[in-house]
């Protein structure tokens, strides 16, 4: 029935797989990705359209020649047999190539703005197609997330630098061929036919350059793996530096010393390659971001093994610190100081209420703000913006919702146009902030209302873990337009934040009960419905909430009880996560091992002192989509499957490009 | 426990909640009623109605029903029909009367006959008075989900294209006419389409049940056994309207071997089944299927059996719903015959149809393409949204 679809909207194109570019924008052209070689198709597979190439479209566009003449002649030299050897004498290849190949690049990131490059380079580190997927939304939920800026800036140097850091690291090698094997098998034809093609177009000097790379790349491959990465830097002297290289302010910062290319290009590569959070068991970043940090965090002691990827600091002793030296830190705006403040905390909680709260902050910052003289409201404003982000990390960890948030005001940004003069800016962004919390929270709130509402009839027992600001307002709402219904609020240590939505729900005279979750497979008996709220749903329609929430959700499952979710679209993410482990907060874990009305001092003491007790506390899981009946979002009640769907349609506009 | 659970707290809602009747029931009138052994008469699906009249299944108890439904309804409802000559309602009746037009179909028909009768002299006058009789189809039977699809649908297709605006009133109408006409070719077409599409499916010397009529499986089977595709099927009972046998005698006719099944023996003959069809009344946003009583039951002994459960369905019956349960839906009533009086203060459960998960079934056809389940609710937003 396509021919009704067609003229009903903009007609759309159903991709399917694995698809880089969104849609070619007319007025910023973007080179051809294929081009680029299946070092980058290992490295960029990503599902999703949002990869960082894809989103900051290069304003120059990168000459193909170069492409055909260095990426894909040199890397597709090697004999293309499959097999590990191969592969490895190919990926030093052209590391080799690459290395020596690419000065301008380095120099590049050298100018490169210091404020953009801050904490990312040393954050990112992994080389995982997935993680760099997703770098735009990190770009957000990052510690400083400034490189979007700097990308933009970079852009043209970007498929190298994958192909970079695809080949370069030694220790990733193995990384590459894990997660590319299936996808390098299929892109050997490929490389081959491209082989044959490139090698009429490829000069004498160029052939001769590529055969030296090979023998380099030979003598490498029977050397210990150990030295790989020294020769790795070494530069290649025969390799024509002749490329119509695209710069925009380098002047060759002539880093004609190996270990020094060796270094940015590390850089780069990390810059590249971000994460969503810094792996927090890596010793000398954590030294590099506590360096740099405002707060000054004490870690914990006794740590779980399986979450030292996580940041461990003791909640509560930070704050005097804090708010002791209020008056010296002068970078952060107040507005944005009081917000981290009231997060660390926990004064603000829930994650529309620190979202919100976040996004008012900024908007007084912005509307404070002044563009220092010789310098582009665009890009300082969006430093200033990374520099608070990073700070709020420092009070909490951000929640996803802020992270989208906060990827859309910098695209908002971004987007300004240049001729605006700075107050109009300021204004325009000051509205859009308004804007977007208006629109993407509280009415969606309301739709959600409405939506939810209908699937309440009378009689019904309902169930809700915690508290939840989306599933208040349904059940007030419920209970104003007189349906009849039971509330079952089931609750958990430490927080007891369910006590709370029963205080409010039982002075409006709702029928409540209220219970700890040891209790839930008894209660569940009689429940109905299970309503729950979420701190974000991701691509594969994982719910990611408060610790909990899967327990519940299993056990409703086993009684085969719906679930509804009720989620705002701003917090559907499109990464895909599958356990509670690479993506979580840790809480303070006294708060587990403090219970009130205990004998305080003699428990402390066997707590405090034992070395092999470590206290896990939590903060969110995640829950399987098969557990989840019905999302009820903004845009209607739609199945958890179809969460990329609405990620794909709708967030596209709101916050990319 | 038992008291406070939901369902039974629903199903008394249920039971007492009025349904406004449909002025057709004075057509069926004249067959001589048997006595009525059912004590509470209430209110039929007008779209069972319609099945009933197509299959030419006349239960007693049904004619009974709608007699006395009819005595206690004065014909009262019919709102378009006295305010001016043209009728939506007869026109869609008018339609409704070829036994191989889907009723969604019909009243896709009926809409442009609104359009082509219409005098209103802007565009805006056109898109009310089109919004109106839709309206007024939806609520001639408001159980009836593929009708109520099938509208809105055709008004999104309809009314929304972009140039409108900007044409003429004329030139804009008579666009619109034509995509009007052109939606209800398509819808028209769909069977055709899905039982084309489905022939991969169907494999020589398989065994297929089915469940109940649906002309889609009909014409799937059709093709298949036009392509001299040699399979046998397994026809359910269809109690209590037995539209299972109307089935099994219309493959007869093509000579497919055909075993008819009590509604009972399903699981019983399951093992001896490889792959299982149905039709579907309406098909939800969770991907699941809303069909005739007794296709969830089949769709989770095929699940148990790992036998593949395919649903035949045209893109129209794609409904924005999205029922949590069973008891979640508009509720089809029809009459039950048991063959021996019921006894007094025995409940009988009525309902016509259930829904089916989306975990249960394997594959959609629809004029769209073979789809997984959860497509549907792609489709669905980009249609809806």
């Amino acid at each position: 029935m396509d021919p009704r679809r067609g003229p009903l909207a903009v007609p759309k194109v159903r991709r399917v797989g694995f698809f880089t570019s969104i849609e070619p924008s007319p007025e910023t052209p973007r080179p051809n990705r294929s081009l680029s070689g299946p070092a980058e198709a290992i490295t960029s597979s990503s599902p999703l359209s949002d990869s960082p190439s894809g989103q900051f479209i290069s304003p120059v566009q990168i000459p193909p020649s170069r492409h055909h003449s260095d990426n894909l002649a040199s890397r597709a030299a090697p004999v293309p047999v499959p097999g590990p050897s191969a592969f490895r004498r190919q990926l030093a290849n052209d590391r080799a190539l690459h290395v020596g190949s690419y000065n301008p690049v380095d120099s590049l990131l050298g100018t490169s703005p210091p404020s953009s490059n801050g904490e990312v380079s040393e954050d990112s580190g992994s080389l995982f197609g997935f993680q760099r997927s997703d770098s735009a939304k990190l770009s957000a939920s990052f510690p400083n997330g400034g490189f979007d800026m700097t990308l933009r800036v970079r852009a043209p140097q970007e498929s190298e630098a994958k192909v970079a850091i695809a080949s370069t690291s030694d220790g990733r090698k193995k990384n590459v061929e894990a997660s590319g094997e299936g996808e390098s098998v299929a892109a050997k034809p490929l490389k081959e036919k491209e082989t044959k093609s490139l090698k009429e177009k490829t000069s004498k000097a160029e052939r001769r350059a590529i055969q030296e790379a090979q023998r380099a790349a030979k003598a490498a491959a029977k050397g210990e793996g150990s030295k790989r990465a020294g020769e790795s830097s070494r530069p290649k002297p025969s390799k024509p530096a002749k490329q119509p290289q695209p710069k925009k302010e380098a002047p060759q910062a002539t880093s004609s010393v190996s270990e020094k290319r060796a270094v940015s290009v590390e850089k780069e590569r990390r810059m590249d390659v971000p994460q969503t959070q810094m792996q927090y068991d890596d010793k000398s970043r954590v030294d590099k971001a506590k360096r740099r940090s405002v707060v000054e965090q004490t870690e914990s002691k006794n740590k779980v093994e399986l979450f030292l990827h996580l940041p461990q600091y003791e909640r509560g002793n930070q704050l005097p610190n804090l708010s002791s030296n209020i008056f010296s830190l002068d970078t952060i705006h107040h507005a944005v100081y009081k917000v981290g403040l009231q997060h660390l905390a926990g004064d603000i909680a829930g994650d529309n209420a620190r979202c919100i709260a976040m996004l008012h902050a900024f908007q007084e910052a912005i509307n404070d703000y002044t563009t220092p003289p010789m310098k582009d409201l665009t890009m300082d404003l969006t430093a200033k913006i990374n520099g608070y982000v990073s700070f709020l990390i420092e009070c909490r960890p951000l929640s996803m919702s802020m992270g989208n948030a906060i990827r859309f005001l910098k695209n908002q940004i971004r987007k300004l146009p240049v001729d605006l003069s700075e107050p109009e800016a300021k204004a325009s962004l000051c509205s859009e902030i308004g804007r977007f919390i208006d629109e993407k929270i509280l009415l969606a709130d309301k739709v959600i209302v409405q939506h939810a509402v209908t699937k309440i009839r009378d009689g019904e027992v309902l169930l809700t873990y915690g508290f939840s600001c989306v599933v208040e307002m349904i059940l007030l709402y419920a209970h104003e337009i007189g349906r009849k219904f039971r509330v079952v609020i089931v609750d958990s240590r430490p927080n007891l934040e369910g006590q709370k939505l029963l205080r409010r729900l039982v002075t409006r005279g709702l029928d409540c009960t209220y219970t700890h979750i040891n209790a839930v497979s008894y209660i569940m008996g009689e429940v109905t419905r299970v309503f729950l709220g979420a701190s974000s749903i991701f691509s594969n329609g994982t719910l990611y909430s408060k610790v909990g929430t899967a327990c519940v959700a299993m056990v409703a499952n086993a009684f085969s009880v719906p679930v509804i979710v009720c989620c705002e679209a701003y917090k559907f993410h499109e990464r895909v996560l599958l356990d509670s482990i690479c993506s979580n907060e840790l809480g303070d874990p006294d708060a587990i091992a403090n219970v009130p009305l205990r004998n305080n001092k003699k428990h402390s003491k066997t707590m405090d002192n034992n070395k092999n007790l470590q206290f896990l506390n939590l903060m969110y899981d995640s829950t399987p989509a098969e557990y989840i009946s019905m999302i009820v979002t903004d845009y209607g009640m739609i199945p958890p499957t179809s969460i990329p769907v609405i990620v794909r349609e709708y967030r596209r506009e709101d916050l990319l490009l | 426990m038992w008291r406070r659970s939901a369902s039974f707290v629903l199903d008394k809602h249920h039971n007492n909640k009025p349904i406004s009747l449909t002025p057709s029931l004075d057509s069926m009138a004249e067959v001589n009623p048997n006595p009525n052994p059912n004590p509470n008469p209430n209110p039929i699906s007008a779209y069972y109605q319609t099945r009933a009249k197509h299959h030419g299944i006349v239960t007693s108890d049904w004619l009974e029903q709608a007699q006395a439904a009819v005595v206690r309804y004065p014909d009262k409802d019919s709102p378009v029909a006295g305010r001016r000559p043209f009728s939506v309602i007869e026109e869609f009746d008018c339609w409704r009367q070829q036994p191989d037009l889907a009723e969604a179909v019909a009243a896709v028909r009926a809409l442009a006959a609104v359009i082509r009768a219409s005098e209103a002299t802007t565009m805006m006058e056109l898109e009310i008075e089109l919004k109106k009789a839709s309206d007024t189809l939806k609520s001639w039977d408001t159980t009836s989900i593929s009708l109520t699809a099938g509208c809105d649908l055709f008004m999104r297709y309809v009314t929304r294209t972009s140039a409108l605006e900007f044409e003429d009133f004329n030139a804009a109408k008579a666009r619109v006419l034509g995509r009007a006409e052109k939606f209800g070719e398509i819808s028209y077409k769909a069977r055709k389409i899905i039982a084309v599409l489905s022939q991969d499916f169907i494999f020589d010397w398989c065994t297929i049940l089915v469940h109940g009529f649906s002309r889609v499986v009909l014409e799937i089977l059709k093709t298949a056994a036009q392509n001299k595709k040699l399979f046998r099927v397994l026809c359910t009972e269809g109690r209590p309207d037995k539209t299972g046998v109307l089935l099994a005698k219309e493959l007869a006719k093509l000579d497919v071997p055909v075993k008819l099944l009590i509604d009972s023996a399903v699981a019983y003959s399951m093992d001896e089944v490889d792959m299982v069809i149905f039709g579907a009344d309406g098909v939800v946003e969770s991907g699941g299927v809303i069909n005739m009583m007794g296709t969830y039951q089949i769709a989770l002994v095929a699940h148990t059996m790992n036998k593949p459960v395919y649903v035949a369905a045209e893109s129209y019956k794609f409904a924005r719903l999205y029922p949590l349960d069973q008891k979640d839906l508009e509720p089809a009533l029809r009459p039950v015959d048991f063959g021996v009086p019921v006894p007094p203060k025995v409940e009988v459960e009525r309902s016509a149809r259930d829904y089916t998960p989306p975990q249960y079934l394997t594959m959609l056809f629809t004029d769209l393409g073979v789809l997984t389940p959860s497509v549907v609710s792609d489709e669905l937003i980009q249609l809806y949204l």
